[in-house]
């Protein structure tokens, strides 16, 4: 697969384009042409086969697959849940009102506020694409252990009572889910590979383009010094400028992919862009409307130290 | 008369799905209202746990997605 692909990019750049073989330019264009190909193809086939299991989860079904689990099992479940299950932001509050009126334990509920945005098939099929899977891996993983330890320890503190009254005495009521053919499960996750395959396109081309430009021209080590594997505050500080900052994986990947280049350690880069999807401004100040702020900064604070120790970890092992 | 609501807190998404009902509505030249719902306690009566969501004549038919025109207009007609 991979062989016929590089001889389709060979093909286009030397032959169709008539660029010279050899050359920086020649390489550059085929790198892109490669690599461009290569993650749409991944980025559509994943988000279909995503798209298939999404059918099956919703996160109503996921509130009462986890209440009435303890802890432990609980937000290990939570957590899996939220990779294919994703909300945007302005959903925070309803699914946060519909989870915890259902009797799902604080801990739990967020165990899947925290991997739902943090971990999903588009960050890992641009990971894998543009950093290979065992980065893709790293990502998940730590991810879900992060999503799992932090509902884990909101849930030991008992902070109930950091939940505003209206909450608990919300009532939603249950809805049934019109039954789905599969039929209509092929056609959904079609629609969504490729709705999302369109929106996610720029990104990549903008991002291998970057990548591709700067392998060639730009001074690897520019980041070196400041945000290299040898200075010690460069994980926290750059966890700390990602928290605020929102944007979603599609856009933080190609990012991340020129600042690696630019000489920032991998385990910085990942820190950082697990801060910036994971948490933002735009999320707490939605958040606030359901829980108090000492709640919302325990919450905050768990992740900044999660965040900050997967980066030196990281940095350890791939440095 | 028939009503279509849309169901969110505001953000980008709501907007568009608001457009996207407005949009189908007139395509299909039908006599229905379009209203916006945005009080988070209605939101929750609903049963509505993913914003925007769509529901016609009081049921909810589509949550957390952004239908497009031709979406609504097929479930319009149903």
């Amino acid at each position: 697969m991979q062989d016929y692909l590089q001889l389709f990019a060979d093909y286009v750049t030397y032959t169709l384009l008539g660029i010279g073989q050899g050359t920086p330019l020649g390489s550059t264009v085929d790198f892109f042409i490669y690599d461009t190909i290569k993650v749409t193809l991944m980025l559509a086939v994943i988000v279909f086969f995503v798209g298939v299991v999404r059918t099956f989860i919703t996160p109503r079904r996921v509130r009462k697959w986890v209440s009435g689990r303890p802890e432990g099992v609980g937000n290990v479940l939570a957590a899996l849940l939220g990779i294919p299950t994703p909300f945007c932001t302005c959903s925070a509050v309803p699914l946060f009102i519909g989870f915890v009126e259902s009797g799902v334990p604080l801990g739990i509920t967020f165990s899947f506020l925290v991997a739902s945005p943090l971990i999903n098939e588009i960050a890992a099929a641009m990971l894998i694409g543009m950093f290979g899977w065992q980065i893709a891996a790293i990502y998940i993983v730590s991810g879900l252990v992060i999503a799992i330890l932090a509902g884990v320890i909101i849930g030991r503190l008992h902070l109930e009572d950091q939940v505003e009254e209206f909450v608990w005495s919300c009532h939603m009521p249950e809805r049934s889910e019109q039954a789905m053919t599969w039929r209509d499960r092929i056609n959904f996750a079609a629609g969504e590979s490729k709705s999302i395959t369109r929106k996610v396109l720029p990104y990549i081309l903008a991002g291998i383009a970057i990548g591709a430009v700067i392998h060639g021209y730009a001074p690897a080590d520019f980041l070196l010094n400041i945000a290299g594997n040898d200075n010690p505050l460069a994980v926290p500080i750059a966890v700390l400028i990602g928290i605020p900052l929102h944007s979603n994986a599609a856009g933080m990947i190609p990012i991340i992919e020129v600042l690696t280049s630019k000489g920032m350690a991998m385990g910085t880069a990942l820190a950082f862009m697990m801060a910036v999807i994971g948490l933002s401004l735009p999320e707490m100040v939605i958040l606030r409307k359901v829980i108090k702020v000492r709640l919302l900064l325990i919450f905050a604070g768990i992740l900044f130290v999660s965040f900050t120790l997967t980066g030196y970890l990281f940095n350890a092992i791939l440095g | 008369m028939a009503t279509i609501e849309v169901l969110g807190t505001g953000c980008a998404k709501c907007k568009r799905l608001l457009a996207n009902a407005e949009q189908a509505v007139k395509e299909l030249n039908v006599a229905m209202d379009v209203v916006k719902v945005d009080e988070l306690d209605q939101i929750v009566e609903r049963g509505v746990m993913l914003t925007p969501a769509l529901s016609i004549n009081g049921e909810v038919v589509s949550e957390g997605r952004v239908l497009d025109v031709k979406e609504i207009k097929r479930m319009l007609s149903e």
